[in-house]
């Protein structure tokens, strides 16, 4: 294992019938570290996120979170050792009050907090997403920007040591940018390590000490993103050839 | 304990209360008989709904686990005493929902009422097989020493009973996974929660309680007859009850099983002709009861899809100004 490695992605393709949506993937993501994952749209970025997870088995290949075999295990056992994620299209409980969502992160998961604790635990981690005001207020009439703040809330619940944000920042305006950049910065501050699935390019800049840039589930270039935002194979795969 | 807690508690004591004395009234047998129909699918329904409710799964195997307890009594009411046959039972549900659930519950929905519906037939089958091929009797009289108060007594403690566990379930993480798992599963398993299994333990829950019922009755009905215990009609008729009701709240199939029972009991007084024309029979009386079932499920499913306390919290917000933040 390579040192200094929180997680080790060794090999991973994932096919759907014949469709080879993750193919041959292999790198690490060390401790304290924001990585960034880009790519042009249907890459295999979010597939990646749903493997590393637990959302989905690979085909082939090993996923190690230090010395344990995740790929081989279901999501909950993923998130009880210290996974967390967002999703590319946000998924709240409807059913449950804004603090309830947020609950759910801490309750079974990595962190197992109980009762007037976690409600506490969760009220303080809306103050920090900045919906410290939305407590009380019903889930649908949340924009959808405070509904990524919420979901957020929920993964940051579970005190991951990992944490994978699928386009968490898309559809933000400007001030929304600065805030999510800045706060994504303190969550590594922290100790935490991310992965970040992306595709605004100031905050690839800003947050990634590494990228890896997919293009139809392979990975075609890795580096700091200065690195790789130069690469002409990056540049071709987003821009096609007459830009090259 | 918040306010509202308090009140649910008292009237739940009064209430229960009340009816424990129902059976010292004199000259009070229909009332009795009404009322032991109401307790008896009160904790079927309740029972019900503590895994129908939260995972939107609709079950059918309460004929199932009621016709094992009834089973489990009166293969062993010669040879062990009540109590213990009661427990028995009550085990053999579970069991029996442990396996199903194990084996379907990763199905889809559509999968799993079939094979629920599939189950009661089927040990049904295995039953009269076994009685009429292996044992050689044809029906087997389950006389005890249960008399009627007591079979009432025992449906209300088992009522008591399924309340006080769904208001632990409620408030226990099992609780909130089931409703966390009931919004979106994805969620529920990035969460950390082993949704199959708090499935299955629900699922277990209202095996139990649905086959300890069917131990009960048993010992009222006497005569143990498998085409009498296995019946789909009482799967569906607990399904239209806590519809009617409404399953998200713990109180709400109560409020279904009350008025249904009421209305089957004139449906059943009322209908008890086959319906004919011209002088011809076109209908005959049992499956008019049947129809008209259907016909409540679907009015039911169309007008009033939260059920009854759906209508009521509405009611409740409107009349409250402020946004019903009065309830929670």
């Amino acid at each position: 294992m390579a040192e200094n490695a929180l997680l080790e992605v060794q090999g991973v393709s994932k096919h759907f019938g014949g469709l080879v949506a993750v193919d041959q993937i292999s790198f690490t993501l060390r401790h304290n570290e924001v990585l960034g994952l880009i790519g042009p749209n249907g890459s295999g970025k979010t597939t990646m996120i749903n493997l590393i997870s637990g959302a989905l088995r690979p085909t082939m290949g090993d996923i190690f979170m230090g010395d344990r075999l995740i790929s081989e295990r279901p999501a909950r056992f993923i998130a009880r050792l210290g996974i967390a994620r967002t999703f590319q299209l946000v998924r709240l409980l409807p059913s449950l009050s804004v603090l309830e969502n947020v609950m759910a992160g801490a309750v079974f998961g990595h962190k197992r907090l109980w009762g007037r604790e976690a409600r506490k635990y969760a009220a303080r981690l809306l103050e920090r997403v900045g919906m410290g005001h939305a407590i009380g207020m019903p889930l649908l009439a949340l924009t959808y920007i405070d509904q990524k703040r919420v979901e957020l809330a929920r993964a940051l619940a579970a005190d991951p040591d990992i944490l994978l944000l699928d386009e968490w920042l898309a559809g933000l305006n400007a001030t929304e940018l600065k805030l999510g950049i800045d706060l994504v910065q303190t969550l590594r501050q922290e100790g935490r390590a991310i992965i970040v699935v992306e595709h605004v390019m100031d905050a690839i800049r800003s947050l990634c000490d590494r990228c890896i840039v997919m293009n139809s589930g392979a990975m075609i270039a890795e580096g700091s993103p200065g690195q790789v935002l130069a690469d002409p194979a990056v540049i071709h795969a987003y821009l096609g050839d007459s830009h090259a | 304990m918040t306010r509202n807690e308090g009140i649910g508690w008292m009237l739940a004591v009064a209430g229960f209360g009340a009816m424990a004395f129902l059976p010292l009234l004199e000259d009070a047998d229909y009332l009795m008989g009404l009322a032991l129909n109401i307790t008896m699918f009160t904790v079927l329904a309740t029972s019900w709904a503590l895994f129908s409710g939260p995972t939107h799964y609709i079950s059918l195997a309460t004929a199932a686990f009621y016709g094992v307890g009834a089973t489990v009594v009166a293969m062993g009411f010669e040879v062990l005493p009540f109590p213990v046959l009661l427990g028995l039972a009550g085990l053999a549900g579970g069991v029996l929902a442990a396996l199903v659930g194990l084996a379907t519950l990763r199905l889809s929905g559509v999968y799993f009422v079939i094979f629920t519906l599939g189950l009661a037939e089927l040990i049904r089958q295995l039953v009269s097989w076994v009685q009429s091929n292996i044992v050689e009797v044809g029906s087997i009289q389950v006389f005890t020493d249960n008399s009627d108060n007591w079979i009432y007594w025992e449906l209300l403690a088992l009522a008591a009973l399924v309340f006080l566990v769904g208001w632990l379930i409620e408030r226990s993480r099992l609780g909130f996974a089931m409703r966390i798992i009931g919004n979106d599963e994805v969620v529920a398993s990035h969460s950390g929660i082993h949704s199959a299994g708090s499935k299955v333990i629900l699922f277990v829950i209202s095996g139990f309680f649905a086959a300890a019922v069917g131990a009960v009755m048993v010992t009222k009905i006497i005569n143990f007859d498998p085409d009498t215990f296995y019946l789909p009609i009482i799967s569906f008729q607990v399904v239209i009850m806590a519809l009617l009701g409404g399953v998200h709240r713990l109180w709400g199939p109560l409020l279904g099983v009350i008025p249904f029972t009421l209305l089957w009991e004139v449906i059943e007084n009322r209908f008890q002709q086959p319906m004919e024309m011209f002088g011809v029979e076109i209908v005959s009386a049992g499956s008019l009861k049947v129809i008209l079932l259907g016909v409540c499920f679907m009015l039911i499913v169309y007008y009033i899809p939260r059920g009854v306390v759906g209508r009521v919290e509405t009611l409740a917000r409107r009349l409250a100004p402020g946004g019903g933040a009065s309830h929670g």
